[in-house]
This record gives C-alpha cells, sequence and structure tokens, in this order.
C-alpha cells in the first residue's frame, strides 16, 4: 500500500484508515457526522494526496489540452483553474479532472486517485504529433484541502498570498508555513477553501501548522467517509457512481464543460449528435420519503418497473435524510416526480428534487 | 471493558440474562466499526427468532450491518427509544442501546456463546 506524506500525522490522532485505490487513507477520525458539520459550521482539512497530478508541457501544450478536454482551455490565464472532463471518442468519461494554466506551455490537470494510471495512459495515447512532452507527477506532489468558513482565517497567517481577493477557481504559487505551494480557491465539499499542493518531499508541517492554526477556530481533521458525504450534499460528481465510460457530461448535468464553439475535441461529434436529438435520461438528484437509505447500486423502480440503479446515495448530516444521485428517462426528471428504491426487501418512496441540496451562504 | 456476566457472539452480539430473559444489543467493538448509527429497524413483538436469525438492521452512514439472534425465543420487547436516538447505540452500547428483549426457548442456547475474557480474545485474534 501507498502512505501520502502525512500518514504519521493520522495514525498519531487515531484515524480509521483503510486501503483506498491503493493508498493508507483516513476514512474517519472522531466521527463521520461530526467532521462532516465541522466542515460545514468551521473547517475541515483532507489528506488528498491520492490524487493524480499529470504535467503537460511543451509547444503545443494548449492545443492539446483543447484536444482531450471538452472545455475551452483558451479562456485560462495563468493562474486560472478549470473543471472539466477527459472523454472517449464517444463523448463519455475517462476521468473528470481540473485543468490549471501554468503558462501557455505548462497545463497541470488534476485527476481522481482511482483513475490516474488509466488517465495517463490515455492521455499519452492522445499524444500523437502533438509538441508536447507528458509527465505522470502524481507519486511526487502531496495535497491538502482546506475547506470552510473559516479557511482565510486560518490558512492566511500560515501563507504570503493573499487569500481573500482570489476568486474562485484561481491559484498562486507561494509560501505555506514555509513551504513552496501551489494554493488553489477550489474544492469538492461545496464550501469555501482551498486546495494546497506541494512538490516538497517532507511537507508534515503544513499539516500540523494548520491543524495549529485551526483547531480553535473549530478545524477538524475530516476522512474519506465524509469527503463523500460532503461532496455528495454538494451536488459534485464521483467517477465510478455518477459518471464513467457510459455516460456524457450532457446526461449527467454538466453541459457547460462542453463549449462546443471552441473547436474540435474528443467525442465532439457524438455530443453534438445528442444534442441534437436530446437526451434520453438524465442525472437527477432525489431525497427519500421514508425511513431508510439509498446506497449506490441499489434498484431503482419507475411506475413499479425496473429502471436502473442508483448511482450515489447516502445518509446527509446535514439534512438527516437520504439523498442521492440517479440517471432517470427524461419524462420522469421533472421536480418532484416520485418513484421507488428497493432497499432490502422493501420498495422505498422516493422523489426528485433539486440540487444541489446545500449551497453555502457566505 | 466487557461486562463480565454478559455472553458473546462471533457477530459481535451480546446477551445479559435474566431467569428466562434475554436481553441483546451490539457490543462495543460493532458500533465501533460501524461508524455514526442513524438507522436501527426492529423486528414485530412476539416474533419468534431461532438462533442466527436476523433480529433486525442498524445502519450507519456507511454501511448497514444485520443483527443476529444469539439465542432462540419470542420477542417480549423493542427498544423504541432506538428509533429517535440511533446515536444511542454508539454512546452506551451495552447499555440504554440494548435493541430486543427475548423470552428464551432454550437456556442450552447460551452454551454456545463466549464470556467476556473470551470475548476480548477472540477481538485480540481478529486484530492480526
Amino acid at each position: 500500500m501507498k502512505l501520502t506524506r502525512f500518514n504519521a500525522q493520522h495514525r498519531k490522532l487515531g484515524a480509521k484508515m483503510i486501503e483506498f485505490c491503493g493508498w493508507d487513507m483516513p476514512v474517519e477520525y472522531k466521527g463521520l457526522i461530526e467532521e462532516h458539520l465541522a466542515c460545514r459550521h468551521a473547517a475541515g482539512l483532507f489528506d488528498v494526496s491520492h490524487m493524480g497530478e499529470i504535467h503537460v508541457t511543451g509547444k503545443d501544450a494548449l492545443a492539446f489540452v483543447q484536444h482531450i478536454s471538452p472545455n475551452d482551455a483558451a479562456r485560462l490565464s495563468p493562474g486560472q483553474v478549470q473543471y472539466t472532463g477527459l472523454l472517449t471518442s464517444k463523448g463519455t468519461y475517462v476521468d473528470d479532472m481540473l485543468v490549471y494554466c501554468v503558462h501557455p506551455e505548462f497545463y497541470l490537470l488534476v485527476v481522481n486517485a482511482a483513475n490516474t494510471d488509466k488517465d495517463f495512459a490515455y492521455v499519452v495515447s492522445q499524444k500523437g504529433a502533438y509538441a508536447v512532452h507528458l509527465d505522470n507527477a502524481s507519486d511526487r506532489y502531496s495535497q491538502l484541502a482546506l475547506q470552510g468558513r473559516q479557511a482565510i482565517p486560518i490558512l492566511q497567517p500560515l501563507t504570503d498570498v493573499k487569500l481573500a481577493p482570489m476568486h474562485s477557481f484561481t491559484f498562486a504559487f507561494g509560501k505555506v508555513a514555509g513551504k513552496e505551494c501551489i494554493v488553489s480557491r477550489t474544492g469538492y465539499t461545496g464550501e469555501d477553501g482551498f486546495e494546497i499542493y506541494t512538490l516538497d518531499q517532507d511537507p508534515g508541517i503544513l499539516w500540523d501548522a494548520i491543524m495549529e492554526k485551526g483547531t480553535p477556530l473549530g478545524l477538524q481533521p475530516v476522512g474519506l467517509g465524509a469527503r463523500d458525504t460532503l461532496r455528495l450534499e454538494s451536488k459534485l460528481p464521483l467517477y465510478g457512481n455518477d459518471i464513467d465510460d457510459t455516460t456524457t457530461p450532457l446526461e449527467c448535468d454538466f453541459a457547460w464543460i462542453v463549449k462546443f464553439k471552441k473547436g474540435d475535441f474528443l467525442g465532439r461529434d457524438v455530443l453534438v449528435r445528442q444534442k441534437e436529438q436530446g437526451l434520453t435520461r438524465k442525472l437527477v438528484g432525489f431525497e427519500l420519503r421514508d425511513k431508510g437509505i439509498a446506497r449506490p447500486h441499489y434498484p431503482v423502480f419507475v411506475d413499479g418497473k425496473p429502471a436502473g440503479q442508483v448511482a450515489s446515495g447516502t445518509y446527509s448530516p446535514l439534512f438527516k435524510k437520504s439523498i442521492g444521485l440517479v440517471y432517470l428517462p427524461i419524462a420522469k426528471t421533472v421536480l418532484g416526480t416520485e418513484f421507488e428504491i428497493g432497499i432490502r426487501d422493501k420498495k422505498v418512496k422516493a422523489a426528485v428534487v433539486p440540487t444541489p441540496f446545500y449551497k453555502r451562504n457566505y | 471493558m466487557y461486562p463480565q456476566n454478559y455472553y458473546f457472539t462471533k457477530d459481535h452480539e451480546w446477551v445479559a440474562v435474566d431467569g428466562d430473559k434475554a436481553t441483546v444489543g451490539i457490543s462495543d467493538f460493532a458500533q465501533k466499526q460501524l461508524g455514526d448509527v442513524v438507522y436501527v429497524e426492529l423486528p414485530e413483538i412476539g416474533k419468534h427468532l431461532d438462533v442466527h436469525q436476523t433480529v433486525g438492521t442498524i445502519e450507519s452512514v456507511k454501511a448497514v450491518s444485520e443483527v443476529f439472534s444469539p439465542v432462540s425465543g419470542e420477542v417480549i420487547e423493542t427498544n423504541a427509544a432506538l428509533n429517535n436516538a440511533p446515536e444511542t447505540i454508539n454512546q452506551d452500547p451495552h447499555g440504554k442501546a440494548w435493541i430486543i428483549k427475548l423470552k428464551m426457548k432454550n437456556p442450552g442456547d447460551l452454551k454456545a456463546l463466549m464470556k467476556a475474557a473470551d470475548y476480548e480474545k477472540f477481538l485480540e485474534g481478529l486484530a492480526h
């Protein structure tokens, strides 16, 4: 199993550790619900070093990124980030990812831990005649996420980067706790916050310094368990559950990442056709109307007939009910539509509700 | 830390015996494995249970766990308080978070169960 460079810190805190995508990761510390609510009400600190980082450099860096991503990377100035996907020629997902523009000949792609090797192999296979150098830098990076309304008060004393003026989806190079980092105003929780990347091979002080500054302000370390409930409340997709190589960005309600006008990209013609013909299904949010928890892969029934499976489903610690995401036939995606989810030997009532389930109010 | 007069199963249920009445819950080890409990499904009063028959389910945010009856008998009481306060299972698994009370059919069922010291040894074995 691979260890992140903060493994000792998790063990010292008595974290419950699990194996995740080949990594020894903390799933919870004090408890999932407590960690989830701490992030919503104050701040949470996440070790996300297992994520993958790919460097795309060279003369054709922009052209190459434009080819593999449906979003328009030409809009990015140095210091800007955008959310997008890595698509197959069928317009379906190899992965979702962030594209960071360091400068016009250097783009940093950040991808899911579960797909890093697959994504890098895919990106390499697309190189063709593009004058680019591709580097899987994942093992050299460590990454922390600091998320919550207290993120700026906690992080500002530790860094020379001016945090408050940073727009969402921008990043800067600077020092955090004396270590050279990328500080990006991004995250996977729906809260304000920062993701901090470093190539420093001894970054433990980053965790320690943030915990020291943050604990008096209500900061708690947060594991993978609450990471999932937080992202689902904010309707952020998870590869494998909500998006995969059978779903397109149009079907999963991320049409905005597809910029048809920017030029050609992998899967463009399929997506153009899908847009013209109209969608047959769409990813929508639901909540359970009776007691129970809907979990991934539980069977779905529409008008009493089998209609697929739950994509993502959990118990929401904030709303104290079961919420999730499901692909439904287009006619059934109207808000308020009722359907049923099979939970063990019962069929439990569910209804289509607006998303995101949670939106921050600051 | 495990009550000396309780019996335990390999599935981490406990039984406390009072004459022919058996009170059943899940152990501290089990509640730690589950994480924050959010729902409990209780059986009907009057239900007859065989040894290892499903009593009900306990759901945490990230897992569902079946509770198996350690002994055979008839359900005479269920802990309805758990419906409104399922987190009691995490807070007081050996006391306030009892799940059902059974009228035992066969006290001999207890012979197959572990006493506290043996259960603690069993848990140590699991850690390796």
